[in-house]
């Protein structure tokens, strides 16, 4: 089989600022037509990374390669091709939705008509009214269509859905899902775990600027050896049972406790929960939550790094 | 080159768009200097002259000096006893003090104006009364001519001022703001020029500015009469060099910040010398010689005095090239610099 080449690579990433490293050494290829993801918690350096991917940051060593062009040589060239939703863009509030997707689609030589980009992210019933009307959701959408009205090959998404409600975000993902279905390249940050189960073919875990795991959702999670999380916490400033206890219980891989909750990944739920429940019995301890669920990318994170994506 | 997919036209558009849909703006741009103008043209409005207020100090032929003063028709003569009198001295109230007797005392204060045109008028008033004669016929002819009264020198100001304020604060706080919105990054993402950006304020505000300063001569000249002398070719070639001045001052001015804050301190910094020194209320020629030249540099200084001189003396191109060449330098100096410092990320 002929590998495509891909659409970005890099190696030897590396960006400081004074003195925090943000990207700390990374290579990376995302393959033409994927979904990449960058999961992460915040802080975690993917920004600094999708940016340096843009040509927006100028990285301090190693090199970037979009569609096989480098930054410093093709600078438009490269513009022309890539679609950007930047994290903080805030659109001019007093133009319309039309008004501003038509400023966007005059930079482009060639790229979609503006009602036909409105109506993919569908924002055609907005089409007049001013962006600082629109909610939050709708604000992302249009985003998204100032950088998918060139008709990019690669769509750079840096936490679209961040703050957005469910209904708004599943919006945004079929939006995602169908330029995706069309054969474009999507570069996605997020620090949903949902978000990159959902919508990534591969997702590279970032945290301090590094690359901690990379592969498809279902491989990361296999990697953790067990496919179902218990989690559970005690009443307030009770300890929970010492990890060897707790792992000399049937079929329980791994025990992390992190704020006063405990997170035991384990094979079967049927047989591990009874052992479980009947050793806090035994100890007298109570609960006072229990929850039992299929490994995510959290679980994997909170394998990897001993801490949960959410607390940053 | 200006057609709807052309970028250079939709960031204007998008310029004026934004401009359109803030009321704010559209009041600090038209509103606001016809307010001013209307308010000071009142204020200011010519009246008939001051009469002085002159005391007689109370006491032996205090009220014969009084009869012969009061003959004379600018002052307002009234006895009191010397105490009132020279309390009311003091107090700015009344100009001179005439104490009768031989010889006859003024007692004033030989730095206030008012102060000394009283004297000469009452000393008059009191030679003539015992009798001096005039020696030379003379002859009055009184002018009120339009171009020399208060709101003729006010409004050309106001309109230099307002090119001025409108021109920083478009371009100069446009620009930071969009910095600051991350919007300038996000289109620095796309294909867009960086020559159209730019260019798009300047567009932008030749369309604001036609609107500006029609407005405000046109209201000068139907409410109070205010002269355009000169050729209005050479009006709106002053006014379009200014406007060019300032927006390259404002685009200097918000070639690095990056907060609201930051470029507000420093806008302000840039233009409060220049409302004070440049001559928009009051003459520039009220400072002292030395600082004349450093007065004269200043953009505004040259624009208000072209503009001036294009509407009140009536001057033509010729006249006018040294505030030209003065603007001509700062459009040249500050946006040579803005370009090199600005911060596009």
């Amino acid at each position: 089989m002929v590998r495509a080449a891909p659409a970005i690579s890099c190696r030897g990433l590396v960006k400081r600022y004074k003195d925090v490293v943000a990207v700390a050494g990374l290579d990376l290829e995302v393959r033409s037509g994927e979904c990449f993801g960058l999961l992460g918690p915040n802080g975690a350096g993917k920004t600094t990374t999708v940016e340096m991917w843009e040509g927006l940051l100028a990285p301090d060593e190693g090199t970037v390669e979009v569609l096989g062009m480098s930054w410093a040589e093709r600078d438009h060239e490269l513009r022309e091709r890539i679609g950007v939703q930047l994290q903080e863009t805030q659109l001019a509030e007093k133009l319309s939705v039309t008004e501003v997707v038509t400023l966007f689609r005059s930079f482009y030589r060639r790229g979609h008509e503006v009602d036909e980009v409105l109506e993919l992210v569908q924002l055609g019933e907005k089409r007049k009214s001013w962006v600082g009307k629109l909610s939050g959701g709708q604000r992302q959408r249009l985003a998204v269509a100032c950088a998918l009205v060139a008709d990019p090959d690669i769509l750079f998404l840096d936490e679209p859905t961040t703050g957005l409600d469910p209904q708004s975000r599943r919006q945004l993902w079929d939006v995602v899902a169908g330029f995706r279905a069309k054969g474009g390249t999507i570069v996605l940050t997020t620090h949903y775990m949902d978000e990159a189960e959902r919508l990534c073919d591969r997702v590279a875990v970032v945290d301090h600027g590094k690359v901690i795991s990379l592969g498809s959702p279902k491989d990361l999670i296999a990697s953790l050896g067990a496919q179902h999380v218990i989690e559970f916490a005690l009443g307030e400033g009770i300890a929970p049972p010492p990890d060897e206890a707790l792992l000399a219980l049937p079929g329980i891989r791994e025990v992390r406790t992190v704020a006063g909750r405990t997170s035991l990944t384990v094979e079967e739920v049927h047989s591990s929960l009874p052992a479980l429940l009947a050793e806090l019995e035994r100890r007298g301890l109570g609960m006072s939550e229990l929850l039992t669920h299929h490994a995510t990318l959290e679980d994997l994170f909170l394998h990897l790094t001993g801490r949960h994506l959410r607390d940053g | 080159m200006l057609g709807e997919r052309s970028p250079l036209w939709q960031l204007t558009l998008a310029r004026l768009r934004e401009t359109v849909r803030e009321p704010e703006a559209v009041f600090w741009v038209v509103g606001f200097p016809i307010l001013l103008a209307l308010a000071l043209g009142i204020a200011f409005r010519n009246r008939p002259p001051e009469r002085s207020k002159v005391a007689i100090q109370a006491g032996v032929g205090a009220d014969s000096l009084a009869g012969r003063l009061a003959g004379a028709r600018e002052l307002a003569v009234e006895v009191l006893d010397s105490a009132t009198a020279a309390a009311r001295l003091r107090a700015g109230r009344v100009a001179l003090v005439v104490a009768p007797g031989e010889p006859v005392t003024y007692r004033y204060d030989s730095t206030r104006s008012d102060s000394r045109l009283a004297r000469l008028v009452a000393d008059d008033a009191v030679q003539r009364a015992w009798g001096r004669r005039d020696v030379r016929p003379v002859r009055e002819v009184k002018v009120a001519e339009r171009g020399a009264r208060y709101i003729d020198f006010l409004l050309p100001g106001l309109l230099g001022m307002n090119l001025m304020g409108t021109g920083m604060w478009v371009v100069g706080f446009g620009v930071v703001n969009l910095r600051v919105k991350k919007l300038l990054k996000r289109l620095l993402a796309s294909p867009m020029r960086r020559s159209h950006f730019l260019l798009s304020f300047g567009l932008a505000r030749l369309v604001t500015v036609v609107f500006e300063a029609t407005l405000i001569v046109a209201f000068g000249a139907l409410a109070f009469g205010v002269p355009v002398r000169g050729p209005l070719p050479v009006l709106a070639a002053v006014v379009l060099l200014g406007m060019a001045t300032f927006a390259g001052l404002g685009l200097l001015v918000g070639a690095r910040p990056r907060t609201i804050e930051g470029v507000s301190g420093l806008m302000n910094v840039v233009m409060l010398p220049m409302w004070v020194l440049s001559g928009t209320f009051f003459s520039a020629a009220n400072f002292p010689a030395a600082m004349q030249p450093f007065i004269k540099a200043l953009p505004l200084t040259a624009l208000n005095d072209a503009l001036r001189a294009v509407m009140l003396d009536g001057s033509g191109l010729a006249a006018l090239a040294l505030p030209a060449a003065v603007m001509a330098a700062w459009t040249v100096v500050s946006f040579g610099v803005a370009l090199r410092i600005f911060r596009w990320r």
